[in-house]
């Protein structure tokens, strides 16, 4: 009996305790311009899909963010403030992202977020940050995030975009009168990949004789090959992402696709390439924003992998890593520009930045805030070829930045 | 749409049937004769390819891989029995649901800490490479292997568990422990050994996807789903279910790519839920025991 008291006692007491501190914290909480106040650090949230399918891709994402921090930090911070990224997990999964893009808003009160990848999750995001006047780096491929109906004026989008890639990787892969069949992932990546591919066929003159879409995260495509074979194409174009990327070009391969047509992706993923041997992509052709071999020619790719190199004992930067850097680099080089993290002189100092960080020169076009960059289109090195474990790619050719590859921004639906 | 390219689309459902029932085997064993849900399924069948992986690596050869794997992870889950499910055993049948459901999380979670998180290539053996011409069409040489590995599991279960005495006892066993611990049976040394082959089978499943599907910590997600349609649709705990629901779900799957291929996954669900509502025990299914 006594001992029941006595339990009861100390449960009141740790609740009492409880009760006081909670109320420290929501003091903490609600007087946030204590926390604020020792020299107003410019905080970036960073959203990406950590765990899941493409988590490769995501945590070199995070890798070059952090790298385009450190450099501004040792330079002695941005504007004199110190910078910080605060990384999040997604999942992939957009009602997350959308959760933890709140949370970097009103909790952690970040300046401004760069990051989710698979463009359904960064729409979500995009939804979160238009309605809350934040400004937005995506980083992901979308066209829709590029027309007028989900237009932020605090959005601005470094990827590359379906339309510009496929039409540089189909002016160097297709042909008049070549044939061609898709297999495309059953999402907005795969729809869009293919969208942009069709329309460049039209114009070059190459003809669609089968379109096969795929569930998404499929782990056997062995049932869809036969279709494939029977259609006799030249170019087996296969829009997914990811592991589907790995795993359907395999089993192609297995079946003997490679000696009877050429495989054509939108994006040829450095990551996807190191989870297979190198026989399964060699010939395989994709476009890239961006590949470390850039280097040879372009001077502040060299710097960007050197300090790369320098951060992560010798590993080099990736394709969708990249954008992680010239995303957060793009940012700071604005919030620099203006002396601080106002939006609207930010929004203002983007729209006419013209900046090279890593791949050559870049501006955000003002109609629709895309970057206008240029666009690689890689083939995948045969064994023989290869002078490094990370010599994967050659580059067939660096397309220069031109608008000439958008959709107008009378297309997209603004007035100008 | 020739009939070659229909017959061509029956085949590779039988052989994706074929991949699918060494998928569904190890959960079907380790249910139909202890009433056990793995939920670790699809984590073991990972871990066994890495553990392929890894004596590959070692060893250099693709055989030893496929021999050695599952004998390491199937000595692994004889530890998992004894030590984790063991305890568990008189109670109710949500508590080792559970377990192993945790435990598959944190096999994903060991895995990624010391593999990583990317992809890890496989080879396909050179031996297996290249592809045959079925008079129908191609078809890739390591297939038709797989095909043969799993007839070859398939006849050497039914010969241990038809013909031998060892099988006569577990499948007593099964029927009734009780009566088998009032004869003498040491029926915890049997549970023991029953789990840690269903778990070598498991391991097998995953050496042999290996060179198809890639090895990654996230690989035997959609494994666990697809184990357990199967495993539903042939009515759980049944072996001749688990191979007649393999065929019947690699066939409905490869159809549906022909005519709605972006319907190819969920087919395999719809099928179940079609299956549950006529049968809800499954095509071979009796009422499972203690549920």
């Amino acid at each position: 009996m006594t001992k029941g008291i006595e339990k009861l006692a100390l449960r009141q007491i740790s609740r009492r305790a409880a009760i006081l501190g909670l109320a420290g914290t929501a003091g903490v909480l609600s007087m946030p311009w204590i926390a604020r106040a020792q020299a107003e650090t410019i905080r970036i949230g960073f959203p990406t899909p950590l765990t899941g399918p493409f988590a490769a891709e995501a945590n070199d994402q995070v890798r070059s963010a952090q790298l385009a921090v450190k450099l501004a930090n040792d330079k002695g911070g941005i504007a004199g403030r110190k910078v910080e990224l605060l990384v999040r997990d997604d999942k992939l999964n957009a009602g997350e992202a959308a959760t933890r893009t709140l949370e970097l808003i009103e909790k952690d009160k970040v300046h401004a977020v760069v990051g989710a990848l698979s463009s359904a999750v960064q729409l979500a995001v995009n939804e979160v940050t238009r309605a809350r006047n934040m400004l937005y780096i995506s980083i992901s491929q979308s066209d829709t995030i590029n027309e007028i109906k989900d237009f932020s004026p605090y959005t601005f989008h470094e990827a590359l975009n379906p339309t510009m890639t496929t039409a540089v990787v189909a002016k160097h892969t297709f042909k008049k009168g070549s044939k061609v069949v898709y297999l495309v992932a059953d999402y907005a990546y795969g729809h869009e990949m293919l969208r942009g591919f069709k329309r460049a066929a039209k114009e070059i003159g190459a003809e669609t004789v089968g379109e096969i879409l795929h569930p998404f995260g499929a782990a056997d495509y062995s049932t869809f090959i036969p279709t494939i074979l029977s259609l006799k194409p030249d170019i087996l174009c296969i829009c997914n992402f990811g592991r589907d990327q790995a795993n359907s070009i395999k089993q192609a391969v297995d079946f003997g696709v490679k000696d009877m047509m050429k495989i054509v992706v939108p994006v040829l993923l450095h990551n996807q390439r190191l989870a297979v041997d190198p026989e399964v992509f060699e010939g395989v052709v994709g476009g890239a924003n961006y590949y470390w071999g850039l280097e040879a020619t372009v001077p502040f790719a060299k710097a960007f992998n050197d300090a790369f190199r320098a951060m992560y004992k010798g590993a080099i930067p990736t394709d969708y890593g990249a954008y992680g850097y010239t995303g957060v680099a793009s940012l700071l080089m604005a919030i620099e520009k203006v002396g601080g993290t106002e939006p609207q002189k930010v929004i203002a100092a983007l729209e006419t930045l013209k900046y090279d960080v890593a791949k050559g020169e870049q501006s955000y076009r003002k109609c629709d805030h895309q970057s206008v960059q240029s666009v690689l289109v890689l083939e995948s090195k045969a064994k023989s070829a290869m002078k490094s474990d990370a010599d994967l790619f050659k580059i067939i050719a660096n397309e220069p930045a031109s608008e000439g590859v958008l959709r107008s921004c009378s297309e997209l639906g603004f007035k100008s | 749409m020739t009939v070659q390219l229909i017959a061509m689309q029956l085949f590779s459902g039988l052989a994706l049937g074929a991949v699918l029932i060494m998928v569904a085997l190890g959960l079907s064993i380790i249910f139909g004769m202890l009433g056990i849900v793995n939920f670790a399924h699809g984590a073991l069948f990972m871990v066994g390819a890495y553990a392929g992986l890894y004596v590959a690596g070692l060893t250099g050869s693709f055989w030893w891989a496929l021999v050695l794997a599952p004998v390491l992870i199937g000595l692994f889950g004889m530890l998992i029995e004894r030590f984790l499910i063991r305890p568990l055993y008189g109670r109710s049948p949500d508590d080792p649901l559970l377990l192993t459901f945790g435990l598959g999380y944190v096999l994903v979670e060991a895995v990624r800490i010391l593999f990583g998180t990317d992809g890890i290539p496989f080879s396909t053996p050179a031996a297996l490479r290249g592809v045959v011409n079925l008079g129908i069409g191609f078809f890739p040489l390591y297939r038709l292997f797989v095909i043969g590995v799993v007839c070859t599991v398939l006849l050497l279960l039914w010969i241990g568990l038809e013909k031998t005495k060892f099988g006569l006892i577990v499948r007593a066993g099964s029927a009734d422990p009780l009566i088998m611990r009032v004869l003498g049976v040491d029926i915890s040394k049997l549970w023991l050994v029953v789990f840690g082959i269903g778990v070598g089978i498991t391991a097998l499943g995953g050496v042999l996807a290996a060179p198809m599907r890639n090895v990654s910590p996230e690989m035997g997600t959609l494994v666990l789903a697809e184990a357990f349609v199967v495993t539903v649709i042939g009515g759980m705990g049944s072996l001749a279910g688990a191979v007649v629901a393999g065929l019947i779900v690699g066939v409905a799957v490869s159809m549906t790519s022909l005519f709605a291929p972006e319907m190819a996954t969920i087919v395999m669900f719809a099928l179940m839920a079609l299956i549950l509502l006529v049968r809800p025990n499954g095509l071979y299914g009796r009422a499972a025991p203690g549920l």
